[in-house]
């Protein structure tokens, strides 16, 4: 689905990206773990071509995505939540969802289709559905984590990139979040790469996991290997806090 | 016949090589980070790891050797600290310095399902009972398969080495289907079953896979043909991970090499230089997936050659051909790797100058001999046959303590042993013939 090979991605003089090669296969859903500033969301900016790689190779499918805007890659069915959700707060719900759309409205798709999408939204967020008129600034935290996934669903997407959709949200409704995930997964077949600063949560639905340091991939494995892994816990999972090894 | 884990070993070529790729990439910049050795190699060659941008790539890294794992005897080439290790083994060269090798949880997960791909490969299935006749001790091969089988769900009978009769009376009784062993255990388990008037033909056993040794044709077709089994190849190090690196198929065109978790290359032993095409020469592997003790560019001292072709089989990993001795000149006598430096030292040590000595392998009813020959000089050599039996018989016991294996000792003549240049020609291995 999503092959990455030997991207580079600056911000300026700052290097944030090296070498950094990984895959998504088709149905899976890959999390990206790291600290801050490992380059977790630099990868998903890449992929989206946000801030495009100074060099390397992104593959859909096939395709070489990597020298397009991001427009065009979301038009191949890439969708990016971002972090801190960055939905149109004046705007109400519908009006959000029916945004995310737009490259679809503007190919001449027809609206009833998009309507039918938008109620598969509110299916799958019902709280959402309950509050489609309301003014989207004014929805809870976790009603506007739904709120832009919901609004990136609208794309139809094959590839859903996800930044830190647990975010300041309670655990009850990172649970919803992450239930909605899974699903979108099995109905769906969507693939999925996830950075989330709550590796455990993460690593619970994914498949497998990358772990990055200092823009730098330095494990690939399964996600119940990675939970098993003691440098994972010590650094992202929070165990051990007070043994840590000196080397 | 079954595959263990489809997904990985009838993988696309290009969908591993881009797995291969990640995974280098990551272990890479995690030696890096986490082992002295590969963090002052990288940095004398200025070699950045995280430029490494393609598997071709790795001709530009030095290989690792096993003077280097000696030299960072025991702990030095972990790759995390020991409190994560779950698991010691050592390898089975019984030197003074022998090499050990660590393992984490998931790297014992990991080994047990490369042994599963191995033992189902070769037929074994969870119907069958399988009879470990290793040592469970430092030597990797008896855990490698004792895990191996019990995640196929196959029955272990751990019965461990020796006592050969009860390892009859238990195959047997326990209708034992799976034998695992050295080949040669195999043959002295037909032997004794023929001595004691047991029909191997009349067991459970149906399938081999063995060890500590490499399966030579002709064994291979006289352990089939005395015990009524298929006796399958597999190929393992304990500096690589145990048994699980390779296995062979049912189509017995070589063993697989487990591409997920290894990159193999073949490289000309004097030169260094990578070889393609088929070509034979030196096995060096990379591992992949190790958490504890990852290897870069391993130099295994196999000789072999690989097949890229499609197998029958439908696993698409590469096959290396059986093993075609060692380049360099160690001798492997009942399993146990014996170098020439061994037993030089300790005839030093006695003679207390350079001995003239000579070194001679042989096979008798599939049994291995090993023979030292030295020149007799001044204080080695004693009028009274009491005394010089003494003498002989204790320089036998200083070499059996030292290599791990008996060797008959004798006393030859002055001037008798062709003077030779280096090591060639004082060691005459006659099994090669």
């Amino acid at each position: 689905m999503l092959k990455i090979k030997n991207i580079n991605t600056y911000y300026g003089k700052l290097h944030a990206l090296r070498n950094v090669s990984l895959h998504v296969n088709a149905g899976e859903i890959v999390a990206l773990i790291g600290s801050n500033g490992a380059g977790k969301t630099t990868i998903l900016n890449t992929v989206s071509a946000v801030t495009p790689p100074e060099n390397g190779e992104i593959h859909l499918d096939g395709m070489l995505i990597s020298r397009l805007s991001t427009d065009a890659v979301v038009k191949l069915g890439v969708s990016q939540v971002p972090e801190g959700r960055q939905i149109f707060k004046p705007l109400s719900v519908e009006d959000n969802l029916e945004l995310g759309a737009y490259l679809r409205c503007e190919a001449g798709e027809r609206r009833k289709d998009i309507m039918k999408d938008k109620d598969a939204v509110y299916a799958l967020f019902p709280r959402l559905g309950e509050r489609h008129k309301q003014i989207s600034g004014t929805l809870s935290g976790g009603e506007q984590q739904m709120l832009a996934i919901g609004r990136s669903l609208m794309a139809k997407p094959r590839l859903l990139l996800l930044d830190e959709p647990a975010m300041g949200l309670a655990p009850l409704l990172v649970q919803e979040i992450f239930r909605v995930i899974e699903e979108l997964r099995r109905e769906r077949g969507t693939s999925i790469l996830l950075v989330e600063q709550n590796a455990r949560v993460a690593l619970k639905v994914a498949d497998r996991g990358y772990v990055l340091e200092t823009g730098k991939v330095i494990l690939e494995e399964t996600a119940a290997e990675l939970l098993a892994n003691k440098d994972v816990q010590r650094a992202y999972l929070g165990k051990d806090r007070k043994q840590i090894w000196e080397r | 016949m079954n595959i263990w884990d489809a997904k990985y070993e009838c993988m696309l070529r290009e969908e591993l090589e881009q797995l291969q790729l990640e995974r280098l990439q990551a272990t890479l910049n995690r030696v890096y980070k986490n082992v002295t050795f590969y963090r002052k190699m990288f940095d004398e060659l200025e070699i950045v790891p995280e430029n490494m941008q393609s598997l071709s790539g790795l001709v530009n890294i030095p290989f690792t050797s096993k003077e280097n794992l000696r030299m960072n005897y025991p702990y030095g080439m972990f790759a995390v600290p020991l409190r994560e290790v779950v698991r010691v083994h050592s390898s089975s060269g019984t030197t003074e310095k022998p090499v050990v090798v660590g393992y984490t949880r998931n790297d014992i997960k990991a080994w047990t399902n490369l042994v599963a791909r191995v033992m189902t490969a070769a037929g074994v299935t969870r119907d069958d009972m399988v009879q470990i006749t290793f040592s469970y001790g430092l030597y990797t091969g008896a855990f490698g398969f004792h895990y191996g089988a019990e995640a196929i769900g196959a029955s272990v009978i751990p019965t461990g080495t020796g006592n050969t009769e009860k390892q009859i009376m238990i195959m047997q009784d326990y209708r034992t289907s799976v034998l695992i062993s050295t080949p040669t255990y195999a043959i002295t388990l037909a032997e004794r079953m023929d001595r004691i008037g047991v029909d191997p033909k009349k067991l459970s056993l149906r399938v081999g896979l063995f060890g500590g040794e490499p399966l030579s044709e002709a064994m291979r077709e006289e352990i089939e043909s005395r015990l009524g089994i298929t006796a399958t190849d597999n190929y393992g190090l304990s500096e690589i991970i145990g048994p699980g690196v390779a296995g062979e198929c049912e189509y017995r065109c070589g063993m697989h090499i487990f591409e997920d978790a290894f990159i193999p290359e073949i490289i000309d032993p004097k030169t260094g230089e990578q070889l393609s095409g088929g070509r034979v020469g030196e096995l060096v592997l990379t591992t992949l997936k190790k958490e504890a003790f990852p290897m870069i560019r391993y130099r295994t001292g196999d000789m072999t050659s690989l097949e890229y072709g499609p197998c029958r089989c439908g696993r698409t990993m590469v096959r290396m051909n059986k093993t075609a001795g060692r380049s360099d000149d160690m001798l492997i006598i009942r399993g146990v790797n014996v170098f020439p430096s061994q037993i030089e030292s300790v005839l030093a040590a006695i003679v207390g100058t350079a001995p003239h000595y000579q070194i001679v392998a042989d096979r008798k009813d599939a049994h291995d001999l090993l023979e030292v020959h030295f020149e007799a000089a001044e204080g080695t050599f004693f009028d009274e046959m009491k005394r010089q039996k003494a003498f002989l018989e204790m320089v036998e016991k200083k070499i059996r303590s030292v290599i791990g294996v008996s060797a008959a000792v004798k006393l030859v003549a002055p001037n008798t042993i062709a003077k030779h240049e280096g090591k060639a020609g004082v060691v005459i291995d006659r099994r090669k013939t």
